[in-house]
């Protein structure tokens, strides 16, 4: 349903995104993970082609964003980070004008706006000034105008950002029910919400995709072990071939030490295996003296961190920017 | 062109129930109202709206910008601009429809200035041709006007920057005829061409030109089309 290949963005010298690319099925709920300032909500851009890309191509339903970009906005409701409204208009002539610059017909519309207005929880607000809502309901109503006229992509940027923790349980929900009939990309820094709502997971970080998985295995991946620090007694020209004889070792490097009797070695080994147990084994079999070992930190795991963090932060600081 | 009317719905039913546009109008209708009254008091006056077409036009320059600042500068403050340009709607759409809402709140505003005219009829016995033409010439003056002031709207997220900008460029455009008037020869020539007092003043005097009917509506379609072409610029800023 949506193709992105080999997206690059600059601002200016600067590389907001490079070489993106990824697709999402029909019918997908893909998270978009990633710091702030990682480059999600230029690829939410580049994807609703509000923004052009550098390079590379987005398509939309089977439609290019540059190209048929009128075709294949028909197909994207769109809900940026901002969360922008016309604060002077009520929840209906709102949903009305957002109806009809996507093309709806009268009958559509008022079919549509009353389930809309339904799915989100608006009813008693159809005809309340929008500038009077809280920033939640103000929330829903971005999400309403960006699924009135049934389109079969959904791209949401950061919808739970800024609203109460009450609010934000509520959100997930309703985003997680429309996940059911539209193939939705939802933008996130926040890993416990992405896990909740997505089938998939695209982890961004510096404009460029880190990993992909199925919230599961990103779990299990991230408790495996990818750098073991070693520090060993014995000849070190015997102990590398050694530990590079352990199946899953894929390279070893040697640390300098200054003064000492032992060797220090960093062992990069295959996500998700924790070989500390064989290396162990490798090391005492041939005698030597095993003084460390000690899985290190890996790339994804501090991003991991970074994240988890600010989902804590939530409660306390309640609104921060993204 | 279902998309374009949408726009121009909103627009108008934002202009009508929102305060500012009664302001700014109602400022309008007292300043010409006050000059109208200097004209006609004046001794020897005649019964015409020459005086008036004139003192009208000059604060159009002032209410034009004040009427479209908020169309497009709003746009891109709130950030619906991103909303407007990621649905099916075309630039054009967005810009012909908002333009058209601003046309019918300056017209709206500039009708009730016909009261006027009528206090002349009643008191006086004007000549009823150069009155319609010159009613012709303030609107095309008028639509001339908001065509620069919606350019400025589309050069800025500010509205005030914008209606300094639509009012600084109208200005230039008004009075460049002034300017001529110490040159001579081809360049005084092209100066008053291109002037919009010089273009209105056949108007008020009962001229119907076409040549300044062609300056006017050129004047639109340039000043339209680079508002379009500012807006399809706005994707790459």
């Amino acid at each position: 349903m949506i193709e992105v290949k080999d997206v690059t963005k600059y601002y200016g010298e600067f590389p907001a995104i490079t070489g993106l690319s990824f697709s999402v099925e029909q019918g997908e709920i893909l998270g978009f993970l990633g710091p702030n300032g990682a480059g999600k909500s230029t690829t939410m851009k580049i994807i609703t082609g509000y923004t052009p890309s550098t390079s590379g191509t987005v398509s939309i339903a089977g439609y290019d964003i540059s190209e048929d970009s009128l075709q294949a906005r028909r197909h994207i409701g769109y809900l940026p980070e901002t969360v922008p409204l016309y604060l002077d208009m009520t929840v209906a002539d709102y949903l009305t004008f957002m109806g009809r610059i996507r093309g709806m017909g009268k009958a559509d519309l008022t079919r549509r706006r009353s389930e809309v207005v339904e799915v989100c929880n608006l009813g008693e607000y159809y005809n309340s000034i929008i500038g009077k809502l809280s920033k939640g309901y103000r929330q829903r109503v971005g999400i309403a105008q960006s699924i009135i006229h049934e389109p079969d992509v959904l791209v949401l940027d950061e919808p739970t950002i800024g609203i109460d923790p009450i609010q934000v349980v509520e959100t997930r929900q309703l985003i997680k029910s429309l996940g059911q009939d539209h193939t939705l990309i939802l933008s996130s820094h926040i890993l416990p919400e992405v896990s909740m709502i997505c089938d998939r997971v695209i982890i961004i970080h510096e404009g460029q995709i880190v990993a992909v998985d199925d919230p599961v295995n990103l779990g299990t991946n991230l408790s495996g072990v990818e750098r073991v620090e070693l520090e060993v007694s014995g000849p070190n020209r015997e102990i590398l071939p050694v530990i590079e004889q352990v199946s899953g070792v894929q390279s070893i490097e040697r640390i300098p030490v200054s003064g000492g009797a032992y060797h220090r070695y960093h062992v990069t080994v295959d996500l998700g295996k924790d070989l500390r147990n064989d290396l162990a084994r490798a090391i005492i079999e041939n005698n030597w003296a095993l003084l460390k070992l000690q899985s290190l930190g890996m790339s994804l795991e501090e991003i991991f961190l970074r994240l988890t963090i600010e989902e804590e932060q939530i409660p306390t600081v309640g609104e921060f920017d993204g | 062109m279902g998309n374009y009317w949408a726009v121009t719905c909103r627009e108008t039913k934002a202009y009508f129930t929102m305060p500012a546009a009664y302001v700014v109008g109602a400022l309008f209708l007292i300043l010409t109202g006050v000059f109208f009254v200097f004209e006609i008091s004046r001794p020897f006056a005649e019964a015409g709206v020459r005086g008036l077409a004139e003192w009208s036009s000059f604060f159009v320059v002032f209410l034009a910008p004040l009427l479209t600042m908020r169309l497009l500068a709003e746009e891109q403050k709130l950030g619906t601009l991103e909303l407007l340009l990621t649905s099916p709607i075309r630039e054009w759409e967005v810009v012909l429809g908002k333009y058209t809402a601003s046309l019918l709140m300056l017209f709206s505003i500039q009708a009730v200035t016909l009261y006027y005219v009528l206090l002349i009829y009643i008191f006086g016995d004007p000549d009823t041709g150069p009155v319609i033409s010159a009613y012709i010439g303030l609107l095309l003056h008028g639509a001339a006007a908001l065509s620069v002031g919606l350019l400025g709207s589309s050069l800025s997220g500010n509205q005030i920057v914008s209606a300094v900008l639509g009012t600084a460029v109208l200005l230039i455009f008004n009075f460049i005829d002034r300017v001529s008037s110490v040159l001579s020869g081809a360049p005084a020539d092209f100066l008053n061409a291109l002037s919009m007092n010089v273009a209105l003043a056949d108007f008020t005097r009962g001229i119907i030109d076409t040549f300044h009917i062609v300056y006017f509506i050129s004047v639109i379609a340039v000043f339209l089309f680079l508002t379009i072409r500012s807006l399809e610029t706005r994707r790459w800023r």
